[in-house]
């Protein structure tokens, strides 16, 4: 049997890959990937708890964080074909336009 | 409360109100509205005087004004003797001088904005006059201040006229302080301030005393006096006598009607009505007196040497005004009161003439431009000359009577200042005689000195302006014969109605003696008259000639002692140099506008720093999110 903290490390490292490549990474593509990656390991966290404290609750809170991760997939990759056909570039550091 | 007492008041204040909104559009017609009402308010303040003089005494309040705590005030009114004889004073004045002005203003810019100030002015007196309670007097006294300074500041393009409205309005203030901490402590003391409540319980006044710069002070004189600083101011008493002189800026009906007979006796009026607190204060009694006197005689002075006809009835108004303190003084209220109201028709008499002859001669004001106008304006004449027999004290007119009657009762009196009083108010009786004949002879008699085109444009007031100075003086001649003292065959009834009011003091003197006083009085305006007949009829090089020879003292009378002077030097100009460096460099720049103009200019400063955290950089906005998460994570495992 896999402890525990096994599970909670792997997450804790995909959490912190989604993070560093979140902010590292000006392509907005890119960008998407990594905020899937920080929700895939938020999702591991709470099946893992879910199973240990044998409580259904946690794998019920996934399917909605799956769903709204689809839906944010199809909206953002919207934005990013828009942002292409308006500026034909995805590079985050050309779209600066909105400042105080 | 019958509603013909409650339209005293409320028929002018409709009418200023709705002359002010629709004046402009009725143009030339803008005098009718408030016409008819005063004369309506003139009505009823008729059937008020007879339902009095038929013994019924109203004093009810209206409307709850003011509950707070303690201190409850109404809206009330009190119509008894004294405030009978007021209302008639106030209504009928009022109304011809409104009558007059529809002849005197025609044609100026604002006819309907004067005819509005004049409503509103009537209101505020009325008010003042009926209240039943000392706030609802304060705020007729501070409403007539108020119209005053409206009025006086008429011609506000002129600076004099706006400087002067502005004198009136500040000289007044230093009384009116007194006066509101009067209020005060008749209030800690009685905690009431209806007139019913606070004169049955004055008697609690007595022998109480109060620590003032570590001297016990009675407190019943203490509070006379402070109310008598508030009559001093509104009464143009000295010290504070500096802006009726200047208030002539303003146009002569407004003199006749505010600066005269009215607004000016309500420093008078206060001390009657509060007789109750004056009788416990021999102290202030003498110095009421005294000061009376002190008044009567410089003022008299001062219009000996005049020029400007105005500023000479001025004077002589100021002079007038002491006699009434002068009678209130020694106790004799219903004296003091009577002069009030027979001076009210020969005063304003005197100034409406004043008002025709500068209509005549084309706002001309200088005495030494004038002479002659006797042919030229009859019926101004007659009325002039009969206004100045009365206020001359020719036996038979009105000022006759009431000024014998004071002189009586200052001389009756044990106070220590009757005598003195008496004394000086004979010869200002003797002084009174003289200017008042000498502006009559100057610009009635004699060579015309006016230029060949004001010569050619003399003419006599149209009826509008001469019929009201007709009614005048009838009121000159016969409003004393209300009080024709017994030892002329009369029964004073005047006294006797107000009585029940004011008292009245017991004369020992015996009847020789009164003869012997009236004698004298007659004699010393006789002597006024004759004088100013030598000087200005017989012998005109006399008074050059004289004011040569009496150069210091003519210069100094000329220049009105300089207490203008004085006080532009000791506190006019000190006041503004401390405002200037002080309240201006100090308090204003540096304190109020460093915090009102550095606030926003902090807060501009903070925002354009915080502005360039929104770079526009989505990446940076994503590192402070990040930053600010893991604080949050940071402070939760600390805690």
């Amino acid at each position: 049997m896999i402890p525990l903290s096994w599970y909670m490390a792997l997450a804790a490292i995909l959490f912190c890959i989604g993070v560093c490549g979140f902010l590292t990474r000006r392509n907005v593509i890119i960008m998407f990937l990594s905020i899937e990656l920080m929700l895939n390991g938020v999702n591991l966290n709470l099946v893992a708890l879910s199973h240990f404290l044998d409580s259904v609750r946690g794998q019920a809170f996934t399917f909605f964080i799956i769903t709204v991760a689809a839906a944010e997939a199809a909206i953002g990759l919207g934005i990013a074909i828009a942002l292409y056909r308006s500026r034909l570039s995805v590079h985050v550091d050309t779209i600066n336009h909105l400042k105080g | 409360m019958p509603a013909s007492l409650l339209a005293i008041p409320l028929l002018p204040l409709a009418s200023f109100v709705l002359t002010l909104l629709l004046g402009k559009r009725m143009g030339t017609r803008a005098h009718w509205l408030p016409i008819v009402t005063v004369l309506l308010s003139f009505g009823c303040a008729l059937a008020a005087f007879f339902r009095v003089q038929s013994g019924v005494i109203v004093n009810q309040d209206v409307y709850t004004w003011i509950q707070s705590g303690s201190l409850s005030v109404s809206v009330g009114f009190l119509v008894d003797q004294l405030t009978a004889v007021m209302l008639i004073v106030v209504t009928s004045v009022s109304s011809l001088v409104h009558i007059y002005s529809v002849g005197y203003m025609k044609g100026e810019a604002g006819y309907y904005r004067f005819f509005a100030y004049l409503s509103l002015f009537t209101f505020s007196m009325l008010m003042l006059v009926l209240g039943n309670n000392f706030l609802q007097l304060f705020f007729g006294w501070e409403a007539v201040g108020l119209s005053s300074y409206l009025l006086i500041g008429f011609y506000y393009e002129k600076k004099s006229a706006a400087d002067a409205g502005k004198k009136a309005f500040i000289v007044n203030r230093f009384g009116d302080f007194g006066f509101i901490l009067g209020l005060f402590l008749i209030f800690t003391q009685f905690g009431s301030l209806h007139y019913q409540e606070v004169f049955s319980r004055v008697g609690e006044l007595e022998g109480q005393t109060m620590a003032l710069f570590g001297n016990p002070v009675g407190l019943a004189t203490l509070i006379a006096l402070l109310l008598f600083c508030g009559a001093i101011g509104k009464s143009a008493q000295m010290p504070l006598h500096v802006w009726l002189p200047d208030a002539m800026e303003g146009p002569t009906p407004v003199s006749a009607l505010i600066h005269a007979a009215t607004m000016v006796t309500a420093g008078v009026f206060l001390v009657a009505r509060c007789n109750p607190i004056f009788a416990l204060s021999p102290f202030a009694l003498n110095l009421i007196t005294v000061l009376g006197a002190v008044t009567a005689l410089f003022a008299a002075t001062i219009a000996l040497v005049q020029t400007d006809i105005k500023r000479v009835v001025a004077y002589s108004t100021v002079s007038q005004l002491a006699y009434m303190f002068i009678g209130c003084g020694v106790g004799a209220y219903s004296a003091g009161i009577f002069h009030l109201f027979t001076h009210a028709f020969f005063k304003a008499l005197l100034f409406l003439g004043c008002g025709s002859v500068i209509l005549g001669m084309h706002h001309e004001q200088d005495v030494r431009a004038m002479g002659g106008l006797k042919h030229k304006m009859p019926i101004t004449y007659w009325t002039f000359l009969l206004a100045s027999l009365s206020i001359a004290g020719v036996p038979g007119l009105a000022g006759f009577f009431s000024k014998d009657e004071i002189l009586l009762m200052a001389f009756n009196t044990e106070l220590a200042a009757g005598k003195f009083a008496w004394a000086i108010g004979t010869l200002v009786a003797f002084m009174t005689a003289f200017y008042s004949f000498r502006l009559l002879f100057l610009i009635f008699h004699g060579e015309f000195r006016g230029s060949e085109e004001q010569r050619h444009h003399l003419h006599e007031s149209p009826a509008v302006v001469t019929w009201p100075l007709v009614l005048l003086a009838i009121g000159a001649v016969a409003a004393g014969w209300f009080g024709v003292p017994a030892i002329l065959g009369g029964d004073n009834h005047w006294a006797h109605f107000l009585e029940p009011v004011l008292g009245h003091p017991h004369v020992h003197v015996s009847g020789t003696t009164e003869a012997l006083l009236m004698g004298g009085s007659i004699l010393a305006g006789v002597c006024g008259i004759g004088l100013a007949f030598y000087l200005y009829r017989l012998k005109p090089h006399l008074p050059g000639l004289l004011a040569e020879r009496l150069a210091f003292g003519y210069r100094l009378v000329l220049n009105k002692y300089y207490v203008d002077e004085l006080y532009d030097a000791a506190i006019v100009r000190p006041t503004l140099a401390f405002s200037r460096r002080v309240v201006l460099r100090i308090v204003d720049l540096a304190c109020i506008e460093g915090v009102v103009n550095g606030l926003p200019r902090t807060i501009g400063s903070f925002a354009e720093r915080l502005r360039r955290l929104q770079d526009g950089q989505v990446s940076h906005y994503l590192a402070w999110m990040g930053g600010g998460a893991l604080a949050l994570v940071v402070v939760l495992l600390v805690k």
